[in-house]
């Protein structure tokens, strides 16, 4: 258990609101709960690299796990639904659906899974800093 | 989009590193140096394991 107690980050202004907004808009637009937080720069770093990482995954013919058919495949799909909208736009658009054939095609789908986990790390981050557990 | 085996490394070093430092460090300075930190151990393992790697080949 964490021994730290937990603190507003800006005082009474942070104690408004919902508390887990943060977390819930950083899980759905990677940097968004750090934006909430007026934590610009650091929000605008986190967007990038998240964004970045999970583009050049579809770029590298990566593949967005669907199936949950067996239990590796629902790992993936737990993992991809970690990067929020960027999943859930990207299958609606019908992106991520070609079977992998080329070894950079399977570091793409890693590119994918892990852009999301980073991006389900930056929600939490966003949310300690909401909560105080983290201080700046 | 086909990168080298070692661009696709170096782009996950450097994205994994940036969020690392970031949320694992409370001051710029301290997530400069842990990004750095990072980084550096991505690359310098994928050494380490590539020449692991060959020598086991041979």
């Amino acid at each position: 258990m964490s021994t730290t107690p937990n603190r507003p980050v800006a005082g009474k202004k942070a104690d408004k609101g919902f508390v887990y907004l943060p977390l819930i808009a950083g899980w759905l637009v990677p940097g968004a709960g750090h934006f909430l937080l007026g934590k610009w720069v650091r929000g605008t770093l986190l967007a990038i690299s998240i964004l970045a990482m999970f583009v050049l995954g579809l770029a590298m013919q990566g593949k967005l796990y669907t199936s949950t058919q067996d239990i590796m495949d629902l790992l993936g799909v737990l993992g991809d639904l970690g990067s929020g909208l960027l999943y859930l736009v990207s299958r609606g658009l019908g992106l991520g659906t070609q079977p992998i054939q080329t070894t950079v095609a399977d570091y793409g789908t890693k590119f994918i899974v892990v852009a999301s986990l980073l991006n389900i790390i930056a929600a939490v981050d966003a949310h300690n800093l909401r909560t105080g557990r983290k201080q700046s | 989009m086909h990168p080298s085996h070692f661009t696709a490394v170096l782009l996950f070093a450097l994205f994994a590193s940036t969020v690392f430092g970031i949320t694992m460090r409370d001051t710029p300075q301290k997530m400069f140096r842990y990004g750095a930190y990072c980084f550096a151990l991505f690359v310098g393992s994928v050494f380490v394991v590539s020449w692991l790697m060959f020598f086991i080949a041979r």
